[in-house]
């Protein structure tokens, strides 16, 4: 097989693009993909301070490898998420990608914060992913703001994006229909813009660039991951993508130019008080990451730091 | 050959298999989920095996 471009020995085929890519052609071929998908979508300039959300896996790693080299303004965050041995090792990955590149990375440990995810889980009873979810929201936007960085990129590719469209579609979750979108704009000057650089390009195409650049990610999942919805998904969607190349593509690609349109998110008032707890803005007295925090702190035997929470009243 | 499945860290011995493709057909995996490793080099579905050779089929799938 040949390269497309220059005719060499290619090491990458991609069916979705009718393609196939010697090394540096495939290395050229992906960062432009990315930069086209931030020029297309307006997700950021030159001028703007981007957080990027570095879990220490091929995406995330990759993403800020793509930016980095290319000029943009950045600050690794890594959130480390006290699940294990796992954790320990995406740490270390997340570390030591920043330190090979001479990149600034910043690093807060749930673990330091009695938040560890395991801990959450046993106190609360909510699923893993549901609480790492609000608690990562919460700390993206805290690191954001504490780094001075108006946009917060995240590593979800195309495959991420295309199991969530599936499951909002196979139940009409129209509301989370209207959320799917590469760029969220905030709803509060302390709350930054949220960006999906890789959601074009396919996870396939990461790891490959992850492995051609000698990036030492981490390969193994979360234990939590296992048995996900999402992966039943994304099983489904290879099949599809197996029998017809470049469905992932179109499904993803077309909802974000034509379909979302279609879902408009009912409006919330935007949050005008801050958060008596964090400072964040928040729709209530306290935000509901620091309910979920006291709850946390109560069942723990930790000192609760929110008195009389209102919002934890509403939970089962 | 020998083949490492990763993240499991499984190894199999497979015979017999003179491509890539006819490998990834013999496992049931379908091309695009795994990046095939040989060396420092990644081998495309056409790339020829030899017994001698020894490859890693990474999982690119994430989930969660
Ligand atoms: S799989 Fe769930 S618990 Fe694990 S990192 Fe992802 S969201 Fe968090
Ligand atoms: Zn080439
Ligand atoms: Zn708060």
């Amino acid at each position: 097989m040949k390269c497309t471009r220059c005719r060499e020995p290619a090491e990458v085929k991609l069916r979705s693009h009718n393609s196939a890519f010697c090394r540096e052609c495939f290395l050229l071929f992906f960062r432009r993909r990315v930069e086209r998908a931030i020029e297309h979508q307006e997700m950021f300039r030159r001028d703007d301070r981007i957080l990027v959300a570095v879990s220490g896996g091929k995406d995330s790693l990759a993403l800020w490898d793509v930016l980095a080299d290319a000029g943009y303004r950045t600050v690794g965050f890594h959130l480390a998420l006290g699940i294990g041995g796992y954790s320990d090792r995406s740490r270390e990955r997340s570390e030591s990608f920043a330190r090979s590149r001479g990149l600034e990375l910043r690093v807060t440990s749930l673990a330091d914060e009695n938040l560890a995810i395991p801990t959450v889980v046993g106190a609360t009873r909510r699923p893993a992913c549901s609480a790492c979810g609000t608690v990562k929201r919460h700390y993206f936007d805290a690191a954001a703001l504490e780094a001075g960085c108006n946009v917060v990129a995240t590593g979800h590719n195309l495959d991420d994006e295309a199991a969530r469209l599936l499951g909002n579609v196979l139940h009409w979750q129209v509301e989370h229909l209207a959320r799917q979108r590469p760029v969220i704009e905030p709803r509060h000057e302390k709350f930054a813009r949220k960006v999906k650089p890789l959601y074009l390009t396919s996870e396939f195409e990461t790891a490959t660039f992850a492995f051609l650049r000698g990036i030492d990610y981490v390969v193994e999942e979360c234990p939590n991951a296992v048995g996900a919805t999402q992966l039943a998904h994304k099983a489904v969607l290879d099949g599809l993508e197996n029998a017809s190349p470049g469905t992932k593509l179109a499904f993803v690609g077309e909802f974000v130019t034509r379909g979302s349109a279609g879902f408009q998110p009912t409006e919330r008032p935007d949050a005008e008080r801050s958060c008596s707890s964090c400072g964040m803005p928040s729709w209530g007295e306290t935000c509901g990451f620091c309910s979920l925090r006291a709850l946390v702190d109560r069942k723990t035997g930790r000192a609760a730091t929110v008195a009389d929470d209102p919002a934890e009243d509403r939970r089962p | 050959m020998r083949v490492r499945l990763n993240p499991q860290g499984k190894d199999l011995e497979v015979d017999d298999v003179r491509r890539v493709g006819d490998l990834l057909g013999r496992l049931g995996i379908l091309p695009g989920t795994v990046l095939v490793i040989r060396g420092d080099r990644l081998l495309t579905e056409d790339a020829a095996l030899a017994p001698s050779d020894e490859i890693e089929l990474r999982s690119v799938v994430s989930g969660g």
